[in-house]
C-alpha cells in the first residue's frame, strides 16, 4: 500500500514537473491519444505488466520532452487478461469509444491475431508486442510488431549448436502458442543448419515435474537439449535436468531471459546458453554498440521508477511508443500518415534492437537482436557476439 | 406481450446505439445469452449439470471456422454441418455420460471439456494450434454484410430470441413436465411413464446445439479462434451465468449473461483489485440470492408488494 | 526397465501431490458434502506462504510449515464462518458457485500479496537424488509420499479412535441425528474446513521445493485434485490417495509411452473410462445428487 502511495506520489511530482517544463504551446493543442492492450493479469502477466509500465514510462518520457509537436500524449490502456475475446472488445473501445491514433500491444499472438481483422477494418495502426510470425507474415498494412521473431532466436542457438559441431538434439516446448511457435521453428530450420530433432516433447506450463518427458528425450540420445518456454517451467526442466545427471548441455529460449530465471532454477541454471536481447547485458557491450546508450537509460528509469528489475520483455512496448513518436510527427495524428510514416521509419535503435521498417518488412529487426549468453556463477556472460 | 416487449427493446437499442464498442459489447452478451440458455435448458430443467460445455462451443467454432478457411465453404453450408456434427458428438457423449449424477457427472463432463480442448489444440494442421486460425470470413447474406457491427447486434438478437422462444414453448411443454418431473425425481418421473433417459439425452443434444451455435457466432464476429476460448474456465462462466442469473429461468439466462458480460468492463477501473471485487461480487450474489438474480429480484418486488398491501390493509381495517 | 522405473518415479511424485489435494477435496466432501473449488487456492497459499516465512522472514523451516498450516486453517475457517455458513438455501450448486467466487477472491489476493512473479524454495534436505537402478528419485518425492501416508494413516485414527472424529463421521451420516445426539455438527463443520484446508496447505509446502510457486498454481493443481478425488470416490481418504497416484501415473506413461502432449487427453480419456464402469468412482459409494 505504502508503496502504492509514494508511486503515486512520484507519478504526481513527475507531472508537476513535467507540467512546469512543458511549452505553453502544448496546452492549446489537443492530446494524442495512444491505446494500450496487455495482458496485465491473468497467466501471462509476466508479459503484460512490464509493457504496462514500459508504455507509460515511454509515454512520460516524450511528455517531459514537451510531446510530439506540441501535442502531449495520453494513453488509454485496458487489462486483456490473455482472453481474445476480451481483447476484442477492448479494442474496439480503444477504437470507436477512446478514438485512439494507434493502438500498441497486445502482448501474445492468439489475442494479437484476434484484433488483427477489426485494425485491418477500422483502420487503425496496429505494434503488437507479441512474437508470432503470423502477425506480420503475410505483411498487413496496418499491423507491426515489435518482438524479435523466433525465427531469429532459433537461428542464433542452432549458429551457435553448429560450432559445437552438435548434430543431435532433444526439444522440450511449452503447451502455449509461444512454445508451438518455437518447436515449429526449431524443426523448420533444422536441416538448414545439419541438424536433426531426435525428439521433441512438450509440457504444461504449471506441470510440476517434468521427469518424464526429460527421460523419453534422453532415451533418444541427443548431443544438446533446447527447452522452449517461459518462466517458471522451464525452470523446473532446469532442475529435473541436473537431478536426472544429464552430462549434455541445456539450451533455453530468449523467453526466460531474465535474473530471474537464475534466481527460480538456482544451481541448475549453471551453464545454461540461451539468446537474449541486449538489455540483459547491458554493462557487458561495448561502447560502440548503438544501443548501449539507450538501453542504460531505460534500464535507469524503469528500475528507478517501478523499483524493480527489469523484465526482458518490458522493452517491446517502450520501443512500440518511441517507434509511434517518431512516425506521428508533422502527421497531425491522421491515421493513414501515421501508418505509412512507421513503414518509413529507419535505423531507430531501442531496447529490442535496431529498427528497419520497410513496406515489406513490418517487424524491423535483424539478427543482431540477439546475443548468445552463457550463465555462469549465476550472471549472464555473453559468450559470441 | 412480454416478448413483444423484448422484441421492441431489441429495435430501439439497434437504432439508438450509434457506437461499434457497445454493439459489439452487446453482441457478446447475446452469444454469452446462447450459452446459458442452452446449459439452463439442462441444468435448470433437467437437472443435469455441465462442466464441458465449452467444448460444444468450440466444436461449432471450429467446425465453421475449418470448412470456411481450409475448405472455402460458405459460412451458410458450413453451418448446418457444424450443427449435425454436434448433434452426434452430443448424442455419443450424452449416452454413458448421462449414467453418471451429481459431482460425477461434472466430472464426466469436465474430462470431456478437457479432451475437447487438446484437440483444438492439437490437431494443429486444422485448427492453428495454440497459435488460432486466422482468417474466418465475415457472414454476408446477399446484399447485407454482417461485418458492419450493427447488423451482427440484429442478426445475434434475432437468433437469441428465436432460442428463447423456443425455449418458453418447450419448458410450458409436455416435454417441460417431463423435464421438471425428472429434476424433482427421477425414479417418480419414471414411474409416471415419462422415458426419462431418453428426454435427458434430447436436452442434452439441444443445449449442446445452442453452445455450437453461439460458436459459430463467436467465430464470424472475432474473424479469429484459439483454444483459450474454449477452456474449463470458460465452462465454468458459462455454469456461473446460469445460477447467477437463476437457473430453471428462461429471462434469468440473459440476465446472468448480461451481468458476467458486463461486470468485466466496470471493474477495469480496479486494476490489479479486479479479481478480488468479481470473486467478492459472485460470493455475494450467491449468498443472499441463491436463486439467482431474477428470483431475488422478483422475491423483493414481491416481498415489497406484500408489504405495501398489508400496511394499507391495516390502515383500512 | 531405467525408463520404466524413471516413468513410475515421475507418476509417484505428481501423483502423491494430487492425492495430498484430492485427500483435501474428500475429506470436506464426506464431512459437508461440498465441492470445495478453492481447494488450490489453499495450495497455493501454503506454498506462498511457506516461502515469504521460510525464505523472506528467515524463520526455521519447521516454524515456516506449521504458521503457514495454520494460517491457511484460519482463512479456511473464515471462509466457512463468513460466506459459506451464510448461504441461505445451501443448495450444492450454489454452494459450489461460492467457492468459485472465493477461489477468484483468494487468487486475487494472493496476486496482490505476492505479485505475479513465480518463487522457488530449496529442498528441505541437502540430501542429493537417490539413484535406483539408473532412474532418479528425489527425496522430496520420498517426504510426500510419507506425508501423504501420514495423512491417510491420520485420518483413519481419528476418525476410528478420537470422539471428535467420531463425531464428525455421525456428522457426516446424517447431521440431524448427530444434532439430537448432542454433537454440535456446525462446530464440526468449522473443523472440518479447518482441516481441509491445512491438509491443502501441506500440500503446497511439500509442492514448493520441486516445482514454482505463483499466485496461479492453485487452478491446475486444484482441477487435478478434483479428478483424483472423483476418480478414488469421493468422501473415501483411500479413494483420493488411489485416484491421485493413479492419475500421475497415467500422465506419466502417457508420456513415456504415447505423447506428451496428449498426455492429459490419454488421462482424461481412462478416467472416463473408469467412471463409465464404476459410476461412483473405485471406491466410492453410488451418490444420486441432483443439481
Amino acid at each position: 500500500m505504502n508503496r502504492t502511495m509514494s508511486l503515486i506520489g512520484k507519478s504526481l511530482a513527475v507531472l508537476l514537473i513535467g507540467l512546469l517544463v512543458v511549452p505553453a504551446a502544448a496546452w492549446c493543442k489537443e492530446p494524442y491519444k495512444i491505446g494500450g492492450l496487455f495482458s496485465v493479469t491473468g497467466p501471462s502477466s509476466f508479459l503484460g505488466d512490464p509493457e504496462k509500465k514500459s508504455l507509460e514510462l515511454a509515454i512520460d518520457e516524450i511528455n517531459a520532452r514537451g510531446g510530439i509537436d506540441g501535442h502531449l500524449l495520453e494513453a488509454v490502456i485496458y487489462d486483456t487478461e490473455g482472453d481474445p475475446g476480451k481483447t476484442n472488445l477492448n479494442a474496439s473501445k480503444l477504437m470507436t469509444k477512446d478514438n485512439v491514433i494507434a493502438i500498441i500491444g497486445p502482448s501474445l499472438t492468439p489475442t494479437t491475431l484476434a484484433i488483427v481483422p477489426l485494425a485491418e477494418k477500422q483502420p487503425v495502426p496496429l505494434i503488437s508486442c507479441a512474437a508470432g510470425i503470423l502477425i506480420t507474415e503475410p505483411v498487413k498494412p496496418w499491423v507491426f510488431k515489435t518482438a524479435q521473431s523466433d525465427v531469429l532466436a532459433v537461428a542464433a542457438i542452432y549458429g551457435h549448436m553448429q560450432k559445437k559441431n552438435i548434430k543431435k538434439v532433444g526439444i522440450i516446448t511449452v503447451e502455449s502458442a509461444y512454445g508451438e511457435s518455437g518447436r515449429d521453428q526449431l524443426t523448420a530450420q533444422a536441416p538448414k543448419f545439419g541438424i536433426q530433432v531426435v525428439q521433441a516433447e512438450t509440457f504444461g506450463a504449471k506441470d510440476t515435474d517434468m521427469t518424464a518427458q526429460l527421460t523419453k528425450v534422453r532415451s533418444a540420445q541427443p548431443e544438446a537439449v533446447i527447452c522452449w518456454g517461459t518462466n517458471p517451467g522451464p525452470a523446473v526442466i532446469a532442475r529435473n535436468f541436473q537431478q536426472m545427471g544429464f552430462k549434455i548441455p541445456l539450451y533455453q529460449s530468449h523467453g526466460v531471459a531474465s535474473p530471474k530465471f537464475v534466481e527460480l532454477a538456482g544451481e541448475a541454471a549453471e551453464n545454461i546458453v540461451l539468446p537474449a536481447g541486449k538489455i540483459l547485458v547491458t554493462d557487458q557491450l561495448p561502447d560502440s554498440d548503438p544501443q548501449k546508450a539507450v538501453l542504460k537509460r531505460y534500464v535507469e528509469q524503469f528500475t528507478g521508477r517501478f523499483k524493480q528489475p527489469v523484465s526482458p520483455f518490458g522493452g517491446y512496448a517502450y520501443d512500440a511508443m518511441m517507434i509511434l513518436a517518431k512516425a506521428l510527427e508533422g502527421t497531425e495524428g491522421k491515421k493513414d500518415a501515421v501508418r505509412k510514416r512507421i513503414e518509413e521509419v529507419r535505423g531507430l535503435v531501442g531496447v529490442t534492437g535496431t529498427f528497419n521498417f520497410s513496406p515489406q518488412d513490418h517487424n524491423g529487426l535483424g539478427p543482431d537482436a540477439f546475443v548468445m549468453v552463457q550463465i555462469q556463477n549465476g550472471k549472464f556472460k555473453v559468450i559470441d557476439q | 406481450m412480454r416478448n413483444a416487449f423484448f422484441v421492441l427493446v431489441i429495435a430501439v437499442v439497434g437504432l439508438s446505439v450509434s457506437n461499434a464498442y457497445h454493439f459489439q459489447l452487446l453482441t457478446f452478451i447475446g452469444i454469452n445469452t446462447l450459452l446459458a440458455l442452452g446449459l439452463n435448458m439442462l441444468m435448470g430443467y433437467a437437472g443435469q449439470i455441465s462442466l464441458g460445455h465449452a467444448a460444444f462451443y468450440g466444436l461449432g467454432a471450429y467446425a465453421t471456422a475449418i470448412l470456411t478457411v481450409h475448405l472455402n465453404w460458405s459460412p451458410w453450408l458450413a453451418l448446418p454441418v457444424a450443427v449435425v456434427l454436434t448433434v452426434v458428438i452430443a448424442f455419443l457423449v450424452a449416452l454413458p455420460m448421462l449414467r453418471l449424477s451429481g459431482f460425477y457427472l461434472g466430472m464426466g463432463t469436465l474430462g470431456f471439456g478437457m479432451i475437447g480442448y487438446i484437440i483444438f489444440r492439437e490437431w494443429s494442421r486444422f485448427t492453428g494450434g495454440d497459435s488460432g486460425l486466422v482468417g474466418i470470413p465475415s457472414l454476408e447474406l446477399g446484399p447485407i454484410s454482417f461485418a458492419s457491427a450493427r447488423n451482427y447486434f440484429y442478426l445475434v438478437w434475432a437468433v437469441v430470441l428465436v432460442c428463447l422462444l423456443l425455449c418458453e414453448r418447450l419448458v410450458d411443454s409436455r416435454v417441460g413436465r417431463g423435464l421438471r418431473a425428472i429434476h424433482d425425481s427421477e425414479q417418480a418421473a419414471a414411474a409416471m411413464g415419462i422415458d426419462t433417459s431418453r428426454l435427458k439425452i434430447q436436452i442434452f443434444v439441444l443445449s449442446a446445439v445452442f453452445a455450437a451455435l453461439a460458436g459459430f457466432l463467436y467465430a464470424h464476429l472475432v474473424n479469429f479462434i484459439s483454444p483459450g476460448s474454449f477452456d474449463f474456465l470458460v465452462s465454468v462462466r458459462i455454469v456461473t451465468m446460469v445460477v447467477i442469473g437463476g437457473m430453471a429461468s428462461i429471462w434469468g439466462s440473459l440476465l446472468g449473461a448480461s451481468l458476467l458480460t458486463v461486470l468485466p468492463e466496470f471493474l477495469q477501473a480496479f486494476a490489479d483489485s479486479e479479481m478480488i471485487v468479481y470473486g467478492l461480487i459472485l460470493m455475494v450474489i450467491m449468498i443472499f440470492l441463491p436463486q439467482g438474480l431474477t428470483r431475488g429480484i422478483m422475491d423483493a418486488y414481491e416481498g415489497a408488494r406484500t408489504r405495501k398491501a398489508s400496511k394499507s390493509a391495516s390502515i383500512n381495517s | 526397465m531405467q525408463e520404466f522405473l524413471q516413468y513410475v518415479f515421475s507418476g509417484v511424485t505428481n501423483g502423491s501431490v494430487y492425492a495430498i489435494i484430492a485427500l483435501g477435496f474428500s475429506m470436506l466432501f464426506s464431512m459437508t458434502g461440498l465441492i470445495n473449488f478453492a481447494q488450490g487456492e489453499f495450495v497455493m497459499l501454503g506454498a506462498l506462504g511457506m516461502i515469504s516465512l521460510w525464505k523472506g522472514a528467515g524463520l526455521p523451516l519447521p516454524a515456516a510449515i506449521v504458521l503457514s498450516t495454520i494460517g491457511v486453517s484460519a482463512v479456511g475457517l473464515l471462509l466457512e464462518r463468513a460466506a459459506i455458513r451464510n448461504v441461505r438455501k445451501p443448495h450444492p450448486i450454489v454452494l459450489v458457485i461460492v467457492t468459485i467466487g472465493a477461489s477468484i477472491f483468494l487468487r486475487g489476493a494472493g496476486m496482490i500479496g505476492w505479485g505475479k512473479e513465480s518463487y522457488s524454495s530449496p529442498a528441505f534436505s541437502r540430501q542429493g537424488a537417490f539413484e535406483v537402478a539408473g532412474a532418479t528419485l528425489l527425496p522430496q518425492s520420498l517426504f510426500i509420499l510419507a506425508a501423504v501416508l501420514l495423512i491417510v494413516f491420520g485420518l483413519q485414527f481419528f476418525h476410528r479412535r478420537t470422539l471428535t472424529g467420531k463425531a464428525m463421521l455421525a456428522c457426516a451420516i446424517s447431521k440431524r441425528a448427530a444434532w439430537l445426539q448432542g454433537i454440535p455438527s456446525e462446530r464440526l463443520v468449522l473443523l472440518a474446513f479447518a482441516l481441509s484446508a491445512g491438509m491443502g496447505a501441506i500440500g503446497g509446502i511439500l509442492i514448493a521445493p520441486i516445482s514454482m510457486s505463483s499466485y496461479d498454481m492453485g487452478m491446475t493443481l486444484g482441477l487435478k485434485g478434483f479428478c483424483a478425488a472423483m476418480l478414488g470416490g469421493l468422501g473415501s481418504s483411500l479413494g483420493a490417495v488411489l485416484g491421485g497416484l493413479l492419475l500421475g501415473l497415467l500422465e506419466a506413461f502417457g508420456v513415456g509411452f504415447f505423447s506428451s502432449s496428449l498426455k492429459d487427453a490419454i488421462a482424461f480419456v481412462l478416467l472416463l473410462g473408469i467412471l463409465y464402469v464404476r459410476p461412483g468412482g473405485i471406491l466410492g459409494a453410488k451418490v444420486v445428487k441432483r443439481f
